[in-house]
């Protein structure tokens, strides 16, 4: 029983109707891209969850850091007049 | 960090206790190396408490991430030899309905297995681990895959019983505290409920029809009843790892909980089917709304699990066999893979 001939690990996105976006769905081992699609295929979509297959090799996935997140999104919590409902606007202005 | 954040800690060490300046760095280390920690562990309890999912790459005690390889690789070995008792009717179902049936069906429980392994690879642990694990025997499966299917109507029992338990034990579990098991889970409860309906419809189909078709979907119930019972854990009193685990909101319900339920369901299912659950101490008890029903043998329990049940050994042979036996396969799709990837830069 080799390790070290373990297929590599891929992640899988599916776009579920044309007009969505793809969406992770889950990973799966493949030896190459075109056998991950196959894969992803026959794992992800037995019930026509899908139109489009993206497959990205996991290692090539660069993901933001847990310990980061105060830095990365605290900014944007006191911005509240980046929504819309910070307006007060009269009750006769329609459409708006 | 230590420097400046302790400085009264430092002062008030050396004072006190005459400790030089590089110990007392030390020492300092350490408090603060404790002390982060304990804000991850309070942190990581909030979350839990709020019934904020627990992601890959957030900090979790390594007892969580422990509890969770174990039932998720658990859960995934369950599916991929829970196919093997059924594939052993695949070639024989009475018609080509029942065998497009149970080929998806048997294919399904192939795709939860891969799910549920990827959820585990998640926390860290690669798949040729898992495999290792499982064909080693270190790791444990559910031990209702150890008995053997006879007849045609075992394939019936296995649906309506073993998935029906199965989908019990799984419901409240997509909603775990871990976010990849709550997500795959939230996949294979869609696709098993078709599961339990086909083996239902099997055994209405046989209880309906001749004298030993009923006989035979009746010595099927007798023969998984108590098994399928099983499959729900030892008693409450005896399983060493269901208070934590309800803690950690990995587990939802307790395994007596679910056991109750189960019976109580399942028996209205079997009066409509005409067959009779085989239980001496069956019996509704008005009061608590609920059925009591008789103790499954737990000596015959714990001595599956042991490896001793009537297929165990089959089992795991046969697992390890397609493991090995396909291995020329995934060198042969990794050469070729290298292969082309090498023609690809040539060009």
């Amino acid at each position: 029983m080799s390790n070290k001939n373990e297929w590599p690990l891929w992640e899988v996105f599916i776009r579920s109707k044309a007009g969505l976006d793809h969406k992770h769905v889950g990973s799966l081992h493949a030896a190459d891209a075109e056998m991950a699609i196959e894969n992803a295929r026959d794992v992800y979509t037995r019930r026509m969850e899908g139109v489009s297959i993206w497959v990205v090799e996991s290692k090539n996935i660069i993901a933001s850091d847990p310990k980061q997140s105060d830095s990365l999104y605290e900014p944007a919590a006191d911005k509240v007049y980046r929504h819309p409902t910070f307006y007060n606007l009269p009750d006769e202005v329609k459409y708006m | 960090m230590s420097k400046w954040c302790f400085i009264s800690t430092r002062k008030s060490l050396i004072e006190k206790r005459n400790i030089t300046g590089a110990k007392c760095h030390y020492l300092c280390q350490q408090i603060s190396a404790t002390m982060s920690i304990q804000t991850q562990i309070d942190q990581f309890e909030q979350k839990i408490g709020s019934d904020i999912t627990i992601e890959p790459k957030d900090w979790m005690p390594d007892d969580y991430r422990k509890t969770l390889i174990r039932q998720i690789s658990q859960h995934a070995h369950s599916e991929i030899v829970g196919m093997l008792p059924e594939g052993n009717w695949i070639t024989r179902a009475p018609s080509l309905r029942r065998k497009a049936v149970l080929l998806a069906k048997v294919q399904d429980e192939a795709g939860h297995g891969l799910y549920l392994y990827s959820a585990a690879e998640t926390l860290g642990v690669s798949r040729d681990q898992l495999y290792d694990q499982l064909h080693s025997g270190v790791a444990k499966y559910s031990s209702i895959f150890n008995y053997p299917t006879l007849t045609w109507a075992d394939i019936g029992a296995i649906g309506w019983l073993v998935d029906g338990a199965a989908i019990m034990n799984q419901v409240p579990l997509c909603r775990t505290s871990y976010g990849p098991y709550a997500r795959a889970m939230v996949r294979v409860c869609k696709e098993e409920s078709f599961h339990q309906r086909q083996g239902y419809e099997i055994m209405l189909t046989l209880s309906k029809g001749s004298d030993i078709q009923r006989k035979m979907a009746q010595d099927a119930l007798n023969r998984w009843w108590w098994p399928s019972l099983m499959m729900f854990g030892p008693p409450d009193a005896e399983s060493p790892n269901t208070e934590k685990s309800v803690r950690w909101k990995i587990k939802r319900f307790t395994n007596d909980e679910l056991r109750q339920k189960f019976v109580d369901v399942t028996v209205e299912q079997a009066k409509i089917l005409g067959l009779t659950v085989p239980d001496k101490d069956l019996q509704w008890n008005e009061e608590t709304g609920h059925y009591e029903f008789g103790t499954p043998n737990w000596a015959e329990f714990k001595n599956v699990v042991a490896g001793n049940g009537p297929c165990n050994k089959q089992r795991l042979e046969t697992r390890k066999q397609a493991w090995e036996k396909g291995q020329w396969v995934r060198d042969a799709a990794m050469a070729h893979a290298e292969k082309r990837k090498n023609r690809k830069k040539a060009a």
